[in-house]
């Protein structure tokens, strides 16, 4: 009752360069909790602007809003804020204050939405958010070094948020979250960020799902987390020594299913990852598909594809303590007298070439030579140097159609 | 018109050909004889530019042939052992050197008509007999009618039919006053053709005598008698 | 010369060897081609066939065209031709026709299932490698008169490059493991033919491999335009120095 009296007292606020009011501060000091604030078309130099009241802040025809490399653009001190369809340019670039294009401290049910971020130090920022939506943002900086530049959507000791459908390139992480809980990553393109295309740590029970990771510096980096679903995304062309399409530490109770990793250095890199099952994914292309660690326990990898990976594994050790099941190798030379579909040798996805070039990386000059395929053909079958239970004992004669 | 002239030949340590000094005139047709291995095919490829001399000069028309190629234009050769482009018929063979010279002159094609190789013209030269392969080389030798003519062992492998032919078209050539050298170890193949005669051993020249000179030496009928004779007063005044 | 080179280029065209080498190519490349749904199988298949195959053909097959032609040649060299032009004739007429061969037998399948770089890469890359061998071929045959022991050399150099190099490097490698030896080996591969073209084919074939680890020293060398320069400048000599060293003994030769 109280919040629908409070709808209907609500006023609309323009502000604009041929408005009576020319001064969005002014427009804010002006507002009532619940009043409408529209900015017009126009460029707004007003230091650090800060919504301490509830209010629907609008942006018609992208007004401008800089920071003029000074200040932190827009910060959000009240609950249930909306900021929606504004063009946020050139905040300041400190390292100690993390100057912001968005900011919001502590609060909740705060809308980000439909808005332009260019040339910030960090884009949007949750600083302990509950219930907040951000969602069809573009955010675009000029990095050119990690130092020099934050990350695109910051989110840090916060709750229940939704990151939907943004664009961010050029930050150093595109989406960063550390304590993040019970929050949700949907249809986001991170892709041309200097470090990480999504960056998560601490971060328990989220999910992220069909995004699209390309182009980073290093992929998407997973760490110390549970309870995280990560399905349906696309992690491409994360190149480089030590790129990863998702690298993964010290996580657990997780799953990873539908995705698809195509042209990565390494499509998963695994380090003391325990209980994840990887399933219905596609590898393709990639360098090394999966590099898995002797870190890791009780991963359980069945019915993916792996496709023109130039090696489908990669480890550092020979204790093998996983799982592969019914898995489409193209690799794979066996046959199928039975006809179930189903390859009547075992596969051995470990090739002694990919554990010589993790011995000895400058032994990748030898890659496909005639020697080295010989060497790897009497490994196959005899194996010597290779773990022998690292091995799926049915695969796939045909791919799946994933 | 043949001027050899102090000519050596090693291969590795062996001497091939050893002080060699001749002279060749037109309308000769000269008989190179010797045992196997005595120096007269190399003898021949020195002057036709396939072995090249140690030392020495050799030249023709008082030019020096060394590293030259022209001027085998003049010069007709027909190999011992002919081999040719498995799968090149006879026609196509017959082309190609008249390609290769791509000369205008008018074509010497006597013994075309003598061997009926018209015949054979789209055979392939793979499935020639030897004998066959010969007298496409023999052909190839007179065909632009050149004013010397060099055969090695030109009537080994041709039938008695064949041989005649080809000797009969020597003497032609011989009369129209072209330089003829032939080697051959068959004496008596040459008895009517030949002019002078060189026996070679060892690398060096034995003797070089005109036939009438030979013959009125030893007092004998026949060139193969002749020979065997100064043979062996040679070996009898060795011994001695 | 023009003419000698089609004399040769038809003579070899008709030689059952080589339609059986260019229908082998044929049923290889179209085959790895047509099995799988995506192009990589295929693609590794013809790459396999560049690194053995047609090193092993050309270098066999020219010597022993060589050999066989020795007749040939005298017959030639008693006609009013340089020698040189002779020598330039056959290799000319050899590469032309093997060349010929590999296109047809592994080029149409690739420009027909891989109409990229990596395709069109490979089918220079290939050529050049038939061109290596020929001009290798033309070495070994004029080293030596024999023909068993010409055609032996000529397989020995294969062996070489195909995988005793290769041996050679892999235990270098491993024996020097301590040492920075990464920038050394991009020097070594200079030293193989083969190695040059397998480097360039893969960084194509293998980009996403080669860009991690020591991969990406290789890929800052070759990848770039100046590396392909080099690598291409480099094949160019492994044709060049070969064949130029067999026409200086050619030309002094004795028939």
């Amino acid at each position: 009752m109280l919040l629908f009296s409070s709808f209907l007292h609500a006023h609309i606020i323009d502000v604009g360069p041929k408005k009576s009011i020319k001064s969005i501060k002014k427009a804010i000091y002006l507002a009532k909790i619940g009043d409408t604030i529209i900015v017009h078309k126009g460029t707004y130099k007003e230091g650090n602007i800060i919504i301490d009241k509830k209010v629907v802040f609008i942006g018609k025809d992208f007004p401008i809003l800089d920071g003029q490399k000074k200040y932190e653009v827009l910060s959000v001190k009240a609950d249930s804020v909306v900021v929606d369809g504004f063009k946020v340019i050139r905040s300041g670039h400190a390292t100690l204050e993390d100057p912001c294009g968005i900011k919001v401290y502590n609060k909740k049910n705060v809308i980000i939405q439909n808005n332009i971020l260019d040339d910030n130090f960090f884009g949007i920022y949750i600083q302990n958010g509950r219930n907040c939506l951000i969602k069809n943002n573009t955010i675009i900086a000029y990095g050119k070094e990690e130092q020099e530049i934050g990350n695109g959507i910051h989110c840090w000791k916060s709750d229940n948020l939704q990151i939907i459908a943004n664009k961010i390139s050029g930050h150093r992480d595109g989406i960063y979250f550390e304590f993040v809980t019970n929050s949700v990553i949907w249809r986001n393109i991170s892709s041309k960020n200097i470090r990480y295309g999504l960056h998560f740590m601490f971060s328990n029970d989220d999910a992220y799902i069909t995004n699209v990771f390309k182009n980073n510096g290093a992929g998407v980096s997973v760490m110390f987390t549970k309870n995280v679903k990560m399905f349906n995304n696309y992690f491409e062309e994360n190149w480089g020594d030590s790129a990863y399409g998702l690298f993964l530490k010290e996580i657990s109770d997780s799953q990873i299913i539908g995705n698809k990793f195509s042209r990565n250095t390494s499509g998963i890199h695994m380090e003391g990852t325990n209980r994840i099952l990887i399933e219905k994914n596609v590898f393709q292309a990639n360098g090394w598909a999966m590099k898995i660690q002797a870190s890791c326990m009780d991963n359980e990898i069945v019915n993916n594809n792996f496709i023109a990976n130039t090696f489908d594994m990669g480890t550092n050790g020979s204790l093998v303590l996983n799982k592969f099941n019914t898995n489409y190798w193209d690799k794979y030379e066996g046959y199928d007298l039975n006809k179930d579909g189903v390859g009547d040798v075992p596969y051995h996805p470990l090739s002694l070439f990919a554990v010589l070039v993790e011995k000895n990386p400058a032994a990748m000059l030898l890659f496909r030579s005639f020697m080295i395929t010989l060497l790897d053909k009497s490994e196959k079958v005899l194996p010597s140097i290779t773990p022998d239970n690292f091995v799926d004992n049915s695969p796939l004669m045909h791919s799946l159609p994933l | 018109m043949i001027e050899i002239k102090n000519i050596y030949k090693n291969f590795g340590k062996l001497e091939v050909l050893n002080n060699i000094n001749l002279r060749f005139q037109k309308g000769e047709c000269i008989a190179l004889i010797g045992p196997n291995g005595c120096g007269k095919t190399t003898l021949i490829k020195t002057i036709l530019g396939m072995v090249i001399p140690t030392k020495g000069d050799i030249l023709l028309d008082q030019k020096s042939i060394l590293k030259e190629f022209k001027y085998r234009e003049n010069i007709g050769y027909m190999p011992q052992i002919g081999r040719y482009p498995d799968y090149m018929t006879v026609g196509q063979i017959i082309e190609m050197i008249k390609n290769i010279r791509n000369s205008n002159q008018v074509l010497d094609e006597d013994l075309i008509k003598a061997f009926e190789l018209e015949k054979i013209v789209d055979k392939q030269m793979r499935t020639l007999s030897g004998g066959t392969t010969q007298k496409v080389s023999a052909t190839l030798a007179f065909l632009f009618d050149p004013e010397v003519l060099i055969l090695d062992e030109p009537t080994a492998g041709l039938d008695p039919l064949a041989s005649e032919i080809l000797k009969e078209k020597i003497i032609k050539e011989k009369e129209k006053g072209k330089l003829i050298l032939i080697t051959s170890h068959l004496l008596s193949e040459l008895d009517d053709l030949i002019t002078q005669i060189i026996y070679m051993q060892d690398g060096a020249v034995h003797f070089h005598q005109t036939i009438a000179d030979l013959l009125q030496a030893t007092n004998e009928q026949k060139i193969s008698k002749a020979i065997a004779k100064i043979l062996k007063n040679k070996r009898n005044e060795q011994n001695h | 010369m023009n003419r000698i080179i089609k004399i040769i280029f038809l003579d070899i065209l008709k030689n059952k060897i080589i339609v059986a080498y260019t229908l082998i190519l044929a049923v290889l490349s179209w085959s790895s081609f047509g099995l799988e749904d995506n192009s990589a199988k295929g693609l590794l298949t013809i790459l396999n066939i560049i690194l053995f195959t047609v090193p092993l053909v050309s270098i066999l097959f020219a010597t022993i065209y060589l050999y066989n032609s020795s007749e040939f040649i005298e017959l030639l060299l008693s006609q009013p031709i340089k020698r040189k032009k002779i020598w330039l004739s056959l290799f000319l007429g050899l590469s032309l026709s093997m060349v010929l061969a590999f296109f047809v037998g592994a080029g149409i399948p690739l420009l027909i299932n891989a109409p990229d770089s990596v395709g069109l890469m490979m089918l220079i890359i290939g050529s050049l490698i038939t061109l290596v061998f020929v001009a290798l071929a033309f070495l070994s045959s004029i080293l030596t008169r024999d023909k068993a022991k010409g055609i032996g050399i000529a397989i020995m150099a294969w062996l070489y490059f195909a995988l005793l190099f290769d041996g050679l490097v892999l235990f270098l490698l491993f024996q020097l493991s301590d040492y920075p030896i990464e920038k050394a080996m991009i020097i070594v591969t200079g030293f193989s033919p083969i190695d040059l073209a397998r480097i360039q084919i893969l960084l194509h074939l293998d980009v996403s491999a080669m860009m991690g680890y020591t991969g990406a020293i290789f890929k800052d060398f070759f990848g770039t335009s100046v590396g392909l320069l080099i690598s291409f400048l480099l094949l160019c000599t492994w044709i060049i120095v070969p064949f130029l060293i067999s026409l200086v003994k050619f030309r002094n030769k004795d028939l």
